[in-house]
This record gives structure tokens, sequence and C-alpha cells, in this order.
């Protein structure tokens, strides 16, 4: 039988151009024209032939030191990134869980940027309307929930931000670092919802510096060294030579 | 590869998105200050009356009343000011979750076209009302002259916003390049003085600005009211290509922008 992968990478790499952005605009890049011409060709490879998939309901741990590439997955996974080589397939509507703020108005209140955010990432107002009571239960904050966004701690503003995620329909989850919500107990919280959310069947891809999170929550791990995979596998496994390494 | 954002989103989706990016900037604008919508009202009224003392008072221009005259080509204008020294910033200022989310990025330059489409429907009532006192005569004809009208100039400020923010994500500079240009453009399109002041051998350069055609209609229809439908044609049709282009622009170029951001 044939497996049905939610997420296949086929010999994908990934490269960025050194000069992407001409920061000094188009009188500098046009005075060294030809220096500016050269510098298009020069590249930074980030992904090297990475060949990986996954299937439905599993989750999958990203580990690697900072610059292993592992940003750069998760925006080919998020479709925002598009490989230079090879093929990025992905079935089903992925959730990217946004930095602090991300994609919120201070001007507006916590309501507004609650239609606002979920709108941005992917639901109709219809929905969002049956939903926004759960969502403003799940943060706790209902007693702020008309003040503008700008009066909010930043504890708070994640809790916000966190409970419209969980909130929205998707299939894969991506989780970058940040499950550090709000206090202890509501970190306890979310981290629960995020394993009653892998057991309904969704996909999470986890990156995290810290293997025991990684533990917790996943089944299989990827270990990314210099934009190439040092190892993919049993979770277990992986992070026992992972930890070695360290 | 290609797939038609229809196709790939659900029009009710790309609808709802539509309306909650461009409340928010309606939102973001007037929330600021009480004052916000007065203010951008202020702002051409008191270019009215610097250019009244300058042309009128100072350069004695034969043009009569000329203070309305001035009014149903500067609201306009403000329309597309707005819009387009706005667009070199759109993607920049929402880089956090154009790096992270997938979604239609061509909405973005269409919420601020029409955020400020919206707040110039409402400048246009206090055209109007102005008018009224130097006297403006309404017309049967405003009511279907005025949404063909804002139809072209959407499409044409749509259109340019998306070259303009797309293509400055990569050359920065691009935005004083724009400010510059808008100034430039400003006095080359009859907004000051009328198409008849132009020299018949140099009006085919100043009618190859397609902002000629439209503000030339807007006072036509609001002045004498009526439109010339020849000339509107004409100025949808270069409205519409600058639109077909600048979406391919920008379409080619958002492979590319959670790279640059």
């Amino acid at each position: 039988m044939v497996k049905d992968y939610i997420i296949t990478f086929e010999n994908v790499t990934k490269w960025y151009p050194l000069y992407n952005v001409f920061s000094q605009g188009f009188k500098s890049f046009i005075l060294n024209f030809k220096n500016s011409l050269q510098n298009l060709k020069k590249k930074k490879v980030v992904l090297n032939n990475i060949s990986f998939s996954l299937e439905k309901g599993e989750c999958l741990g990203i580990l690697g030191r900072n610059g292993a590439g592992k940003s750069t997955l998760l925006g080919l996974i998020a479709g925002v990134l598009h490989p230079n080589k090879g093929k990025v397939k992905v079935k089903g509507k992925v959730l990217p869980l946004l930095e602090l703020g991300a994609g919120f108005h201070p001007e507006l209140t916590g309501r507004e940027n609650i239609f606002l955010n979920a709108t941005l990432l992917g639901m109709t107002k219809n929905k969002i309307k049956e939903r926004i009571d759960d969502i403003i239960k799940f943060s706790e904050l209902e007693d702020y929930i008309d003040q503008p966004l700008r009066t909010y701690s930043s504890g708070m503003i994640t809790r916000l931000a966190f409970s419209i995620s969980i909130f929205i329909d998707s299939d894969i989850i991506l989780l970058d670092e940040i499950l550090a919500v709000g206090d202890f107990r509501f970190q306890e919280k979310s981290f629960e919802k995020i394993l009653e959310l892998k057991e309904q069947g969704k996909t999470i891809i986890f990156v995290s510096h810290n293997p025991a999170d990684i533990k917790k929550l996943c089944s299989k791990a990827l270990w990314l060294e210099n934009g190439k995979i040092k190892m993919f596998g049993n979770v277990e496994q992986v992070l026992e030579s992972y930890v070695e390494m360290l | 590869m290609k797939k038609n954002i229809i196709n790939y989103y659900s029009l009710r989706y790309i609808w709802d998105l539509i309306v909650i990016l461009t409340l928010k900037e309606i939102k973001v604008k007037y929330k600021r200050n009480l004052l916000g919508f007065f203010w951008s009202i202020l702002n051409p009224l008191l270019l009215t009356l610097v250019f009244i003392i300058a042309f009128k008072g100072v350069l004695k221009i034969h043009i009569n009343n000329y203070l309305l005259f001035l009014i149903t080509g500067l609201f306009p204008w403000q329309w597309v000011t707005n819009v387009i020294l706005s667009a070199p910033n759109i993607l920049l200022s929402n880089a956090s979750i154009i790096k992270k989310i997938k979604f239609p990025y061509e909405i973005l330059p269409l919420a601020l076209t029409l955020s400020e489409g919206i707040h110039f429907l409402l400048s246009l009532l206090v055209l109007i009302i102005i008018g009224l006192f130097y006297n403006l005569k309404p017309s049967i004809n405003w009511l279907w002259g005025i949404p063909l009208l804002l139809l072209a100039q959407g499409i044409l400020i749509y259109g340019l916003a998306l070259i303009i923010s797309s293509i400055n994500l990569f050359f920065r500079d691009l935005e004083r390049i724009v400010q510059v240009f808008m100034t430039m453009l400003f006095y080359l399109t009859p907004i000051l003085y009328d198409i008849k002041h132009i020299p018949q051998k140099y009006i085919i350069f100043f009618a190859l600005n397609p902002f000629f055609g439209i503000i030339y209609e807007w006072r036509t229809l609001l002045l004498k009211g009526y439109l010339d439908i020849k000339i509107y044609i004409l100025y949808l049709l270069y409205s519409l290509l600058i639109f077909i282009v600048g979406l391919k622009i920008f379409r080619k170029l958002s492979k590319k922008f959670a790279e640059a951001l």
C-alpha cells in the first residue's frame, strides 16, 4: 500500500541571493551596475538536497543550531518560500503560529484584532463569529477584550495570539519555539491544548532547541546541520545522537 | 504551479479579507484622533486656499469660480496621492505576517486603495456641500457618472499601488523617487489649470498621463453635469492596462516577498 503523506520534500534545495534587496536602492544599483550584477549571482545555500516525508497525524520535531535552516524549512512548508530545486508537496491547510504581536494592530481592540488575525489565518467572518467566545474564554482576557491592544502586556498579547491560532481550522500546525506563552500555568494549559490537537489527528511541526520539549510532543525528529539532514527518524534515536553531540 | 487565487481561496473568504483589511485601514486612520476626518479634509482645503492666493490673487489666472474649479480637481487628486505615497510601505509594514502566512497579498494594496476611496467619497460630500454655496448645480448624471469615475480611478490607483508596493521591497529608494514623481505629476496634470490652457501641440504629451483624462472627467461631470464617454472609455482601458501590468509584476515578485522582507 502506498502511504498517504501529508508533507513530502523531494531533493529540496533553497538558496538566498546574497543581495536580494538593494537597500541602497536604484541609485547605487545603477552607479555600481557591474558589481550589482555580479552580486546578484552570489548565493547562500540554506537547505541542501533535503528529502523526507511525513504522514498525517505525525508530529515532527526539528532540531539544529541557529542558521541550520530550520526557519527556512518552516517557510517552505507554510508556502511563503519556494524551493530553488526539488519539490515541496503539502496537502491540507497550514497554520503557522505567529510571533509576538504579528498581524495585530495596537490601536484596535482585542476583539477587533481577533477578527483581523483570524481572517489573515484563513477563517471566514461567520466561522470567527461562531468561535469568538471560545477564543476569548481560552485567552482569559474577558475583562480586557474591548480595550485597545496597546494597553495589553506582552504576555496578554501572546495569550491572545495563541488562543486565536488553536481555534483555526488546519491540518498542519507549525510551532516555532513559541510555547513560552504567558505565565507558567498558561504554558501548561497551552501544552495540554496542543496535545489535544495532536490527538485529534493534526500534524504538528515543532522547532525547538530544547530536546525535552520535543520528546514530550513528537514521534519523529529531524536534525538539520548546515542545511543538510544529519538524521531523520524515530524521536528517541535522533535525540540520543543529538544530545551526545552536544 | 500557477493557480488562480479565486480557485485557491473561496470567494467568501476573499471578500471577508478585503472587508476586514479595508475596515482596519479606516479605523486606524480615524482612531488616532477624533478630528481624523476633518484633518484630512483640511489638507486639500488649505491647499485650495494657497492656490487661490497664488494663481487668482497674484498671477490673475482667467478661470471663473476658481475655488470650485480647484476643489473638483484637488479632491480626486487627494485620493491618488494618499494611496501612492503610502504604497511603498504597505508590504513593509506587514512584514511580520507576510513572512509567516500565505494569503493573497494583493489584498493589502487593494485595502489601501479602497479605504482611501471611501475617504474620497466622504470628501466628495464635503465638496458638494461647499459647491452648493458657490453655484454648483447638482446633476442627475452624477448618479451614474460618479460610480463610473470611481471605478476607473480605483483601477488605476490600485494598479500603480501594486507596482510601487512590490518593487519597493527590492529597491528601497523607490519611495523617494515616487515622492518626487508625484509632485511633478501634480503639476503636469490639469488640476491647477484647464486643458484649454495647454498649447495644442503639447496636449498629446499631457494626455499620456493616465490621470489626465480622469481629472478632466471629474471636473466636467461635477461642473458641467456630463461625462465624455469616449474619453472615459479610453482612460478606463488605459487604467485596466496599468492594472494588468501591475498585477503581473506583483504576482511575479510575490514569490520572493518573504525572502526580501
